[in-house]
C-alpha cells in the first residue's frame, strides 16, 4: 500500500507556474524548507545535483523530474509534488545532452532508501502508469492528486472507497 | 549456479539506485539467475568495479575497466525495459 504519509497536502502545488527548472526547484525546495522536511542546504544541494545528475526522466505518458539531494540534507521524509502549469525543460536522466519537457515534478526528501524503498517503488509505478500521469497532469485539486497517487490503479480507487479505508 | 554480482550506480547513490536495483533484482530471478545486487554513488563505481559482474547506471560513468556497464533509466521511466533486460543478460551471459 502507497506510504500516504508521505504524500502531504501542504506539499502539493497545482496549476504551478515557473519559468525554468530552476525556478520550479527553488519553489519546491523552499517548501519543504519552510515547513521543516529539509536543511537550508537543501536548495543548493539539490540545483547542484541537477546540473551534474539531470533527473527529467521521459515515460510513455507525461515527462517528469524527480529532483532529489544527499541524505544529510534531509530532516523527515516527504515528497513534494508539482503540477506545472506549462512544461518546463529538464535534461534527462543519463543522457544531460538531452531535454525532456516536464509537467510533473515529484521532489524527495529520503532519509534512508531502505526504509522508503515501498515509497521510490510506489512513484517508479505511477511513472509507468501512462494513464495516471496524464491525469495527474491535468488534476485541479490536491484531493485529486492524492487520490490518484495513493491508488494502485485506477480500478483500485473505486475498492478502496467501498472498503471505506486505505 | 554461479551468483551473479550487480552493482547499481546513480548520482547520489539514493533515490534512482534503489528504484532500479529492486526492478532489476526482480527481472534476473524470474529469469532464473540467482544474483546479488548492490548499489553505490556514481562517483564509486569504477573503484568497485572489478567486484561486480555487471554494472547497471542511471548516469554516465568514469572508466569501470573490464567490467560491463549498462546504462539504463528504462526501469524509472517504463520505456524500453524489455529492451534493456535483453541487453542485462546477455552481458552476464550463462547463468
Amino acid at each position: 500500500m502507497p506510504q500516504l504519509n508521505f504524500l502531504n497536502p501542504e506539499l502539493i502545488q497545482i496549476d504551478a507556474e515557473a519559468e525554468g527548472k530552476e525556478e520550479i526547484i527553488k519553489k519546491l525546495a523552499s517548501l519543504l524548507i519552510s515547513k521543516g522536511y529539509a536543511k537550508e542546504s537543501y536548495l543548493e544541494a539539490i540545483l547542484e545535483r541537477e546540473k551534474v545528475f539531470p533527473t527529467g526522466l521521459p515515460t510513455e505518458g507525461v515527462g517528469v523530474a524527480i529532483p532529489h539531494a544527499d541524505i544529510k540534507h534531509v530532516i523527515k521524509p516527504a515528497i513534494a509534488v508539482a503540477i506545472l502549469k506549462n512544461p518546463v525543460q529538464f535534461n534527462v536522466m543519463g543522457n544531460p545532452e538531452e531535454k525532456v519537457n516536464v509537467k510533473i515534478i515529484f521532489m524527495l526528501a529520503i532519509t534512508d532508501p531502505n526504509v522508503q524503498l515501498e515509497l521510490l517503488q510506489d512513484l517508479m509505478e505511477v511513472f509507468q502508469n501512462k494513464e495516471l500521469l496524464l491525469k495527474l497532469s491535468v488534476s485541479k485539486d490536491v484531493d485529486t492528486v492524492l487520490r490518484l497517487m495513493t491508488a494502485k490503479d485506477d480500478d483500485n480507487a473505486e475498492k478502496m472507497d467501498m472498503a471505506g479505508n486505505y | 549456479m554461479a551468483k551473479k554480482r550487480i552493482l547499481v550506480a546513480c548520482g547520489t547513490g539514493i533515490a534512482t539506485s534503489t528504484m532500479v536495483a529492486k526492478k532489476v533484482e526482480e527481472a534476473l530471478k524470474a529469469r532464473g539467475y540467482d544474483v546479488l545486487v548492490e548499489q553505490c554513488k556514481a562517483a564509486e563505481a569504477p573503484a568497485k568495479a572489478p567486484n561486480y559482474d555487471l554494472i547497471v547506471s542511471t548516469t554516465t560513468l568514469q572508466n569501470c575497466g573490464s567490467t560491463p556497464v549498462i546504462r539504463s533509466i528504462s526501469f524509472l521511466s517504463g520505456v524500453g525495459v524489455d529492451k534493456d533486460i535483453e541487453k542485462i543478460v546477455a552481458a552476464l551471459g550463462d547463468k
